[in-house]
């Protein structure tokens, strides 16, 4: 009996053991850049451009392109994401063969690295539809990158209204259409609303599609929706390779603009989540 | 400053021996093909040419964008940036460092105005040019490097290689591991191999000269992109060997020794310097770095303003970026370049 | 405390039946929405051409037999050799390093928040894990690089400037809430009958966690591996920072290395003439990288399909 209990203790202790390493290993991080960065993290951060002098460079064409790119993803995701949740869900039959290849596409799409798309968004979105190498470009790129995880999040929105909703309309005569945008919908925008805003932090902090479309770009201007641009994870990649250790110490101080915008999110995520959990 | 023996050293440069190939083509007429036209031989004989007064800095707008070798990355970016501090703030510069390769191939689809690159371009890439129909280019040298080979501080036995000892080292299938294969009288000391990423115009030109073609090496080394950890790891090595541009070698004094190179002419042994790089006698290692201009951009006020404040400030420009700068010779000529470029693109 | 039940149907705008042209306007609605869902289709597209054709020039010039056998890999050098073998042992090594750490990490932590936390522990400590999961790649590079080889080097462990460990590492450690959470599902999808009835027979929380538990969410807790091992292989910036490019055939994880998307990643934005051999190389790894990760993806669908079908 004891033997058994001291195994039932050394066990719930190897469980918060490994979970205590987790977070171990996030305050490690997150204290050890903040060290290194804050002394760093001054103004010129957000109005100098980049420059080879250390003490001159800041972030500020980087980190607009970033917030620009954000914008960007949010219009273009959301309103495909949630359509082709929508019909997934609420539409297409299950037992059609191109409705469970599109389910199955979406999840193997998820699935692939994100670099690969780099090398789509250079073949099709920069050369094929002749897009270039700019923002616009860097913003659909991410786009496609971070759609599946948008489309995945909200049919589990949409799935999470009960039938009864749905059928409730149906009773009073409502059109599936008229159920869904006035019913289903509605109930399922925190859903939608957490899974999207996870999806844009992905997204922001995601380098490897923009190094291939040529965002490891020096870029000493605002940037335009047309024009060449350089995003803050790039930004950040740029100044790490960089012997200098000013370079390096602008690296963390950058590194901590990026984790206050994504963390941000994912902050405001995980509230809307647990605010307005429904049980139905 | 000495500069003697600057023009046979320049053309030197830009004569790409090794295959043929010429890189210099400037041609108003595009049936010209992709035989090479040497512009500088004429350019003893229009050493004065007149242009007419420039535009104000700050009446320049537009955008100018450069790609290319990640080795001039730093001086187009000082370029850009003192050039937008002298009242030029409504250009907009952008520099990629997709390489000298990449940036080639851009350039030859018409995507940027200026390519930057650390060896002259390619027939190859001539030949998608001229197929991509980007009309006529233009190339002119910027700065100059001393491509230093590095060994460790504790190493006190190679002060000199040869091109010889170092092909023996670096040569495809070479199998030396140790210093004392390398030259009789060297001690028992194992070899550890520090090199650029093979996608450098550094690994290409450092190929080319010393084991006789390009990207020509035995591929059993620690190569990086990141020069901090060629110099962490040869300053952190007693057999440590490796190369790299001449900039870094001179932020990181402190902690490397840099080898002498034994001339192949003189049979001196020169040290990698200012002096030496633009004297012509650090051999064969020193190189010019180039910019392309593309004809057609050229034409444009605020392409053109750029690069004539470039030739106007080289010596600043290289300062701030740690290069070594072009001799008032080299300076001159590539001026006269560009003048002759004006007057061509005026037509 | 779950907020009440709120009134969706209350809040809603009153239902009309108006409308003639109802059926019309559906099928509009329908197809709207139906077009939406093709471009993920027309993405996998793009992505197959644009990684088979150049691939396919590529194995025209080199035999694909030399290609996954060789065990040289140097695409960029002169005689230039094209195995790719190192990269995969390369990519190997980082996802063996990168598992050893998620795997008892992922699969404790998940156990601990489905059997043994109370939910209100579980609220405060799944949203902490899976802050993890939202730092960009590009900081666990950094971090890989700056913060745990120092410290490799300063307990004593002889690492390369670039080495796989500390990348491995900072992999595992990157890889935790994903293996965590989808194990935790798994776990917490297993019918509370089975655990009631393991409690039932006299077993204390270790004998249903481990007898019980994760034998029935077996299925989910692989699947969460494999899509583990899917994500490891495709990570690119940590071990283009961390773990280096020098494509060597070695399973020490002291040294330098080249995995897939680091040579990938290096290479696309570096100096090739397009349309040589050479450039197409990065389509010929990319497509090889593709098809890898998208095994791993059909299996671990097929993996959670089964857990689903069994207590659905």
């Amino acid at each position: 009996m004891t033997v058994r209990r001291v195994r039932a203790w050394m066990f719930q202790a190897l469980m918060i053991l490994s979970l205590a390493i987790s977070m171990g290993a996030l305050v490690w991080l997150l204290v050890g850049t903040f060290v290194k960065g804050l002394p760093a993290l001054d103004m010129k951060l957000f109005t100098n451009p980049p420059s080879s002098v250390p003490e001159e460079a800041g972030a500020r064409p980087a980190i607009l392109a970033t917030l620009y790119i954000a914008v960007l993803v949010l219009l273009f995701s959301l309103p495909i994401g949630v359509a082709t949740a929508i019909y997934l869900e609420e539409y297409a039959r299950k037992e059609r063969w191109y409705n469970r290849f599109l389910e199955v596409n979406i999840q193997n799409l998820a699935a692939v690295p994100a670099i690969v798309y780099g090398i789509l968004g250079l073949a099709f979105i920069v050369r094929g539809i002749g897009v270039g190498r700019v923002l616009l470009a860097g913003g659909l790129i991410l786009t496609l990158v971070v759609l599946p995880t948008v489309i995945i999040s909200a049919r589990e929105a949409l799935r999470a209204v009960p039938d009864s909703i749905r059928e409730g309309g149906y009773a009073l005569g409502a059109t599936r259409w008229q159920v869904i945008s006035r019913q289903v919908l509605p109930a399922s925008i925190p859903g939608i609303a957490t899974g999207s805003i996870l999806a844009l932090s992905r997204a922001l902090g995601e380098t490897a599609p923009l190094l291939l479309i040529g965002a490891l770009t020096y870029v000493a201007f605002d940037p335009t929706i047309l024009g060449p641009f350089t995003a803050l994870p790039v930004q950040i990649y740029t100044w790490v390779k960089l012997p200098d250790a000013g370079f390096q110490q602008l690296a963390a101080a950058a590194i901590i603009v990026l984790l206050a915008i994504v963390l941000g999110m994912n902050a405001v995520a995980i509230f809307l989540r647990s605010r307005f959990r429904q049980k139905w | 400053m000495p500069h003697h023996r600057v023009i046979a050293w320049h053309i030197d440069n830009l004569d790409n021996q090794g295959d043929g190939n010429q890189m210099r083509i400037f041609s108003e007429r595009r049936t010209a093909g992709v035989a090479a036209v040497v512009v500088i031989a004429a350019v003893g004989v229009l050493a004065s040419v007149a242009v007419a007064a420039p535009p104000a800095l700050d009446k320049l707008r537009g955008s100018v964008t450069a790609d290319g070798s990640s080795t001039l990355g730093p001086y187009m970016t000082a370029a850009a940036e003192l050039f937008s501090r002298a009242g030029a703030k409504d250009v907009r510069i952008t520099v990629g460092i997709s390489g000298t390769g990449g940036g080639f191939e851009r350039f030859c689809k018409g995507e940027t105005d200026l390519s930057d690159a650390s060896r002259p371009m390619k027939n190859k890439e001539a030949v998608i040019c001229k197929t991509n129909n980007i009309g006529s280019w233009r190339a002119f040298t910027v700065a100059n490097d001393a491509l230093t080979v590095i060994v460790n501080q504790d190493n006190t036995w190679a002060k000199c290689l040869s091109v010889e000892e170092l092909s023996k080292i670096w040569d495809t299938g070479s199998k030396v591991g140790n210093w004392k294969d390398v030259r009789a009288g060297f001690p028992d000391q194992k070899i550890k191999l520090f090199g650029p990423g093979t996608d450098s115009g550094t690994f290409d030109y450092f190929t080319e000269k010393i084991n006789g073609k390009a990207k020509r090496s035995r591929s059993d080394y620690a190569a990086s992109e990141d020069d901090n950890v060629l110099v962490q790891g040869v300053s952190g090595e007693k057999g440590g060997l490796g190369y790299l541009g001449y900039s870094y070698y001179e932020a990181n004094q402190s902690k490397l020794n840099a080898v002498s190179i034994k001339n192949p002419k003189t049979g001196e042994c020169v040290a990698p310097s200012v002096a030496t790089a633009q004297n012509g006698t650090y051999k064969p290692l020193a190189r010019s770095l180039f910019v392309y201009a593309k004809g057609a951009s050229f034409k444009r006020p605020e392409v053109q303003g750029f690069l004539r404040y470039i030739f106007d400030h080289e010596v600043a420009i290289a300062k701030r970026a740690k290069f070594i700068s072009l001799t008032p010779a080299q300076l001159k000529k590539s001026r006269i370049n560009f003048d002759l470029a004006v007057k061509a693109s005026a037509k | 405390m779950a907020p009440p039940p709120s009134g969706a149907i209350a809040g809603g705008a009153p239902f009309s039946l108006r409308s003639s042209h109802r059926h019309y306007g559906e099928k509009v609605i329908q197809i709207l929405l139906g077009s939406c869902a093709l471009v993920s289709v027309v993405t996998t597209l793009g992505i197959v051409v644009s990684l088979v054709f150049p691939a396919l020039e590529f194995f025209a010039e080199v035999s694909p037999v030399d290609f996954f056998t060789g065990t040289v890999w140097a695409p960029l050098f002169d005689p230039a050799s094209f195995g790719v073998v190192p990269l995969l042992v390369g990519t190997l090594s980082v996802t063996f390093w990168a598992l050893l750490v998620a795997i008892p990490l992922g699969l404790g932590s998940a156990i601990y928040l489905s059997e043994y936390a109370t939910s209100r522990r579980r609220v405060v400590l799944k949203p902490m894990l899976e802050i993890l999961a939202g730092i960009p790649t590009v900081v666990y590079g950094y971090f890989a690089l700056t913060a745990v080889t120092p410290l490799l080097r300063q307990i004593g462990i002889q690492v390369e400037i670039f080495n796989v460990i500390a990348g491995g590492l900072v992999m595992g450690v990157m890889l935790i809430p994903t293996i965590a959470s989808l194990s935790e599902d798994a776990m917490a999808a297993v019918p509370q009958g089975l655990r009631d009835g393991a409690y039932a027979l006299g077993a204390d929380k270790l004998q249903v966690s481990t007898r019980v538990i994760v034998p029935a969410a077996m299925s989910g807790i692989i699947a969460s591996f494999v899509l583990g091992v899917s994500r490891a292989i495709g990570e690119t910036l940590i071990v283009l920072i961390a773990v280096g490019q020098q494509a060597k055939l070695t399973f020490n994880p002291l040294e330098s290395i080249e995995t897939m998307t680091a040579f990938i990643g290096a290479t696309g934005n570096g100096d090739l003439p397009t349309g040589s051999t050479e450039y197409k190389t990065i389509f010929a790894v990319g497509l090889t990288l593709f098809v890898i990760t998208l095994v791993m993806n059909i299996i671990s669908i097929r993996l959670v399909r089964k857990y689903r079908e069994v207590y659905d």
